[in-house]
């Protein structure tokens, strides 16, 4: 009997926080793109004698992304320093947190969080060949940046799992306006925790001996191709009998296989202590329930309206809700489509969604008014104004002299070219009965 | 509480981790005087700290946190870069970093 | 000219037109030129500066009283520790990585000082990262006492202590982790202010030990370190430990505590003398005396030669040479010994018997003198066991060195203020004084019993030459 191996991956993510200065100082945050070590200042660039400071609305961020995931808020935490050396952490230390995180705990979409805790950014390193000379460029702007870290038990046993999961978690920062969670933008990144047990340590609850850790994820196909590979890989070793190891393994996109990044055992000595430039956060459980209260609503809660007050289907609800733009932008219309004609709320619902998503005539049209209108047009459903009929009326008895006295002299027949040309002058949208009762009160007049 | 002796190979360690190039001379002449430093401090092994939390700060503070306004920065690129001459187009270089971080 | 030695004495000069401020900058130059490779006290003059701010109280028409109040430093000239960052004035923090450097930016309390009209003369030479208590580790050579050339002036801020004793400056700054103020004010005859920890911002000024440090003032009467303190003192949105304090002096009539730990063998005689008669003094002021006892004070040290050392070698870590100063070979012996002993403490397997440890007996210590400030106001103490020693007398052995801090370790464990006053001079006519230790925020009462103290015995400011 073949023993199966199953995939037992855990997840950290990292997600660069949208606040408008960094972390420990009042640089800007928008790091992307700018000219090199224009976005500094000398805290974030680590020189002698400045001090970190926190920013307050990266703590919050923090704390509500933990509520979204169903963590615990410690009431009590601090920062701690992290050491080690490298050209691009400007302190040789990077202010994080250890022993006492933001957020402990938690449950989203089915799996269990750990731990979610905030830290600052590093600079940003480009290598490049100068004068013949193999050198390495750095640039600060990114240096403090406040970055959500959140780490997941190892819940995960195949990719597409982790690749909803993500998109959820996306949406979620999305939703609560922290992030943009872009992993082409850097503004999501991830490394995943891989090993594989077999059936018998699965029954038993048992991890395996040994993880490889997969740096460097920069987008949901690298992550496809680079954890499919790794899997066979393992498998095909544990197959044979080998013993895996714990290590650090980078993907190799030309050879399509992951390769072994030598990580020395004294390397992750990070000698963590308290941060005593930073005095601690203490929270209260009417802090915490405040802060509650101002999380909007999340995709989940949305989907779930959506398809009930507007009567959507799942698909639609899904599709709409995982966009928040379109999501405000339908109900905006529905808005505007409802405070003008009236109608009823379902009919209209599903008409835009359907316009919305079929034939995306939100694309066509940036405002909402815009979409409203062509509703009408499509649909004929509104019709035009009192004022409008009475005017195209006067309009066309003047006009039908002719007309209106063949009628008064008896042929009824007469009315229906009346009608046409009254609902030609309103381009078709006159009410059939309105029209119809205005020309017979103008004729008799 | 036990101390371990301080060996050479400990100083070592040590030295590598806080990014020191230290010669074997250097080594030798800083163990003894390490030794005897961790010796004298290591007496903190008798004293009874049972229920006693750490203290990492004296300031008794909490909560110091600061708006998310953005504030000119006293210093631009050439302040930025100023501390140095091994600058390259704004950035400041090095010698190609060949290792992964240990960390992210 | 005779050079004023307080800071009235300076500004009712300027005020009677007895002598202009580019005068006194021409005075103070001419002695630093003329002293200072002898002694060593200066690592970098800002002439410049000195007379181009000088020159801008030459152009006012008159000094008012209004003015003084609102530049309290007016006319005052300032030395700075050279861990104290200064806008395009070279740092050096003592050290060889630093001899070049250049800041791009001013420390909090150099910008207040001198947003208060002081004169900047110059960097003073300290023990590189103020890691010392003599001035023998700098990397720029030791400063001599300016009491008598072969012995030590105290350190860390070795050239701040030196500075006034050789009439170089009006007033110097500091840095006191522990002791490195109140040392070099006992062994060169100043008062000095080690302020409570969280009064004064640290922004600016080279780290050594985070949770330790303190930023403040040297001069020669309390009225001026009390000066100094006021304009340096207070919250500026850098340093998340400071808070805009009230200082308050808690009782009229002020208790003294005698802490007997802090008088046990191995204190000089005249060291306990000087403040035997300091108690006789205060006293017959109507200051009550009492003995107390604070048991765990005994580990001070021991704490603190860990903790220090561990987050110094953290604070040392951006010295790596990528974005300023020389790379980590240049740092000296003392700075590589408490990397090493740091980056030891912290380090896996080591964390918890070392590190931990000592941040509880901390506590202890803390919750000990905590309560001793409900029965006292103050604690009179020496400031080190012996009057200044001669150089070279304790270099062989780090470790001898470090015991020089016995009795300063408490003060910046526990967070409180200290004040350092000169009492007299030993038989070799080295200076002796005392400190005076109170609760946190406690500087008024301080500054009070420095002022009765100092009133009581007829105390005048002397230089040594």
């Amino acid at each position: 009997m073949k023993n199966t191996l199953i995939p037992i991956i855990g997840l950290e993510v990292h997600i660069e926080l949208a606040t408008k200065t960094k972390l420990f100082c009042t640089c800007s945050a928008d790091h992307f793109s700018k000219k090199p070590n224009t976005q500094v200042c000398p805290i974030c660039m680590g020189l002698p004698g400045a001090l970190p400071y926190t920013n307050y609305e990266a703590v919050i961020s923090t704390i509500k992304f933990g509520l979204a995931m169903g963590s615990t808020i410690n009431l009590f935490s601090k920062f701690d320093r992290k050491h080690y050396f490298y050209p691009d952490l400007p302190k040789s230390y990077q202010i994080s947190q250890y022993d006492l995180p933001f957020c402990v705990g938690g449950n989203f979409a089915g799996k269990r969080i750990r731990r979610v805790h905030l830290e600052e950014d590093t600079g940003k390193l480009v290598h490049e060949t100068i004068d013949g000379v193999k050198s390495s460029l750095i640039d600060f702007n990114r240096s403090s940046v406040p970055l959500m870290e959140m780490v997941t038990e190892p819940d995960f046993h195949d990719i597409e799992s982790i690749i909803s999961f993500l998109k959820d978690v996306q949406l979620i920062v999305r939703y609560l306006g922290i992030s943009n969670a872009d992993m082409e933008k850097g503004s999501m990144r991830l490394e995943a925790n891989i090993s594989l047990a077999n059936s018998e340590q699965v029954i038993a609850n048992k991890l395996p001996n040994y993880r490889v850790e997969l740096k460097n994820i920069n987008s949901f196909k690298f992550l496809e191709k680079a954890a499919s590979v790794e899997i066979k890989r393992q498998t095909e070793a544990l197959e044979k009998g080998e013993e895996l190891v714990q290590e650090t393994r980078g993907y190799n996109e030309v050879k399509q296989s992951t390769f072994s990044q030598r990580s020395k055992a004294d390397a992750h000595d990070y000698r963590y202590f308290p941060e005593a430039d930073l005095p601690p956060i203490e929270l209260s459980e009417l802090i915490i329930k405040n802060l509650q209260l101002t999380i909007p609503e999340l995709p989940e809660q949305k989907r779930v309206r959506f398809e009930k007050e507007y009567e959507l289907s799942k698909d639609f609800a899904n599709i709409l809700v995982s966009d928040l733009d379109r999501a405000n932008y339908f109900e905006e219309a529905l808005r505007q489509a409802q405070s003008k004609f009236g109608q009823g709320a379902t009919l209209s619902a599903r008409t835009i969604a359907d316009l919305m998503i079929n034939r995306k005539l939100d694309q066509e049209f940036p405002e909402p008014a815009g979409l409203v209108k062509k509703i009408i047009e499509l649909t004929s459903v509104a019709y035009s104004s009192n004022e409008e009929v009475e005017n195209a009326v006067k309009s066309v008895l003047i006009e039908n002299e002719k007309a209106v006295s063949d009628y008064q002299t008896g042929n009824g027949n007469v009315i229906g070219f009346l009608i046409g040309m009254t609902q030609k002058k309103l381009q078709g949208k006159g009410n059939p009965q309105i029209v119809r009762e205005k020309l017979l009160e103008g004729i008799q007049k | 509480m036990d101390m371990a002796k301080l060996s050479k190979a400990d100083v070592t360690h040590v030295a590598r981790l806080a990014k020191l190039d230290l010669t074997d001379t250097e080594i030798n002449k800083f163990l003894p005087q390490l030794s005897q430093i961790l010796e004298h401090v290591g007496e903190l092994g008798k004293v009874d700290t049972t229920d006693l939390t750490p203290t990492s700060q004296t300031a008794g503070l909490t909560n110091v946190l600061r708006e998310d306004e953005v504030k000119p920065s006293s210093i631009d690129q050439n302040g930025a870069l100023s501390g140095t001459n091994k600058t390259h187009n704004g950035y400041f270089k090095v010698d190609a970093i060949l290792t992964e971080r240990s960390d992210k | 000219m005779k050079i004023p030695l307080t800071i009235k004495e300076t500004q009712d000069g300027l005020i009677k037109k007895e002598f202009s401020a580019v005068q006194l900058v021409d005075a103070y130059l001419e002695r630093i030129k003329k002293y200072n490779e002898e002694y060593n006290i200066f690592l970098t003059t800002s002439d410049e500066i000195a007379y181009s701010k000088a020159k801008k109280f030459n152009d006012l028409d008159q000094y008012t009283e209004e003015f003084f109040k609102e530049n309290p430093l007016a006319g005052v000239v300032v030395g700075y520790k050279d861990i104290f960052l200064t806008k395009g004035i070279r740092t050096t923090a003592g050290s060889k990585v630093l001899e070049s450097y250049i800041p791009p930016y001013s420390a909090t309390s150099v910008s207040r000082i001198e947003n208060a009209g002081a004169i900047p003369i110059g960097k003073l030479n300290c023990d590189a990262w103020a890691h010392g208590s003599s001035g023998e580790n700098s990397d720029f050579g030791p400063t001599k006492n300016p009491w008598n050339k072969e012995y030590v002036p105290g350190g860390s801020s070795s050239g701040s202590g030196a500075a006034l004793a050789a009439n170089m400056s009006l007033i110097t700054t500091g840095t006191d982790t522990c002791g490195s103020i109140r040392l070099p004010a006992n062994y060169c005859f100043s008062v000095a202010i080690k302020p409570t920890y969280g009064a004064v911002s640290r922004y600016g000024v080279i780290a050594m030990a985070s949770s330790l440090d303190t930023v403040g003032p040297i001069g020669r009467t309390v009225e001026d370190v009390e000066t100094v303190f006021n304009v340096i003192k207070g919250e500026d949105g850098y340093d998340g430990t400071v808070v805009n304090s009230k200082f308050e002096i808690r009782n009229s009539k002020l208790r003294v505590g005698i802490p007997k730990e802090f008088f046990t063998e191995g204190i000089d005689p005249e060291v306990e003398k000087t403040i035997t008669l300091g108690i006789e003094v205060l006293k017959k002021e109507g200051i009550e005396f009492k003995e107390v006892a604070l048991p765990s004070t005994k580990y001070a040290i021991d704490v603190y030669y860990v903790i220090q050392p561990a987050e110094v070698s953290s604070n040392l870590g951006r010295f790596d040479g990528i974005r300023y100063g020389n790379g980590r070979d240049s740092f000296g012996d003392e700075a590589k010994r408490r990397i090493m002993l740091g980056t030891y403490v912290l380090s896996a397997g080591y964390y918890d018997a070392y590190y931990l440890k000592a941040m509880k007996v901390r506590s202890k210590i803390i919750s000990e003198v905590d309560k001793v400030f409900d029965e006292v106001d103050a604690l009179i103490a020496p400031v080190a066991p012996t009057p200044p020693f001669k150089l070279g007398d304790k270099v062989s052995d780090p470790l001898t060195m470090y015991l020089t801090d016995v009795y300063a370790a408490t003060a910046n464990l526990c967070g409180i203020p200290s004040l350092a006053l000169p009492s007299g001079f030993s038989k070799q006519g080295l200076p002796l004084g005392f400190q005076l230790m109170g609760s946190r925020f406690s500087e008024p009462a301080l500054f009070e019993l420095g002022k009765l103290y100092h009133k009581a015995i007829d105390y005048v400011p002397k230089v040594a030459f």
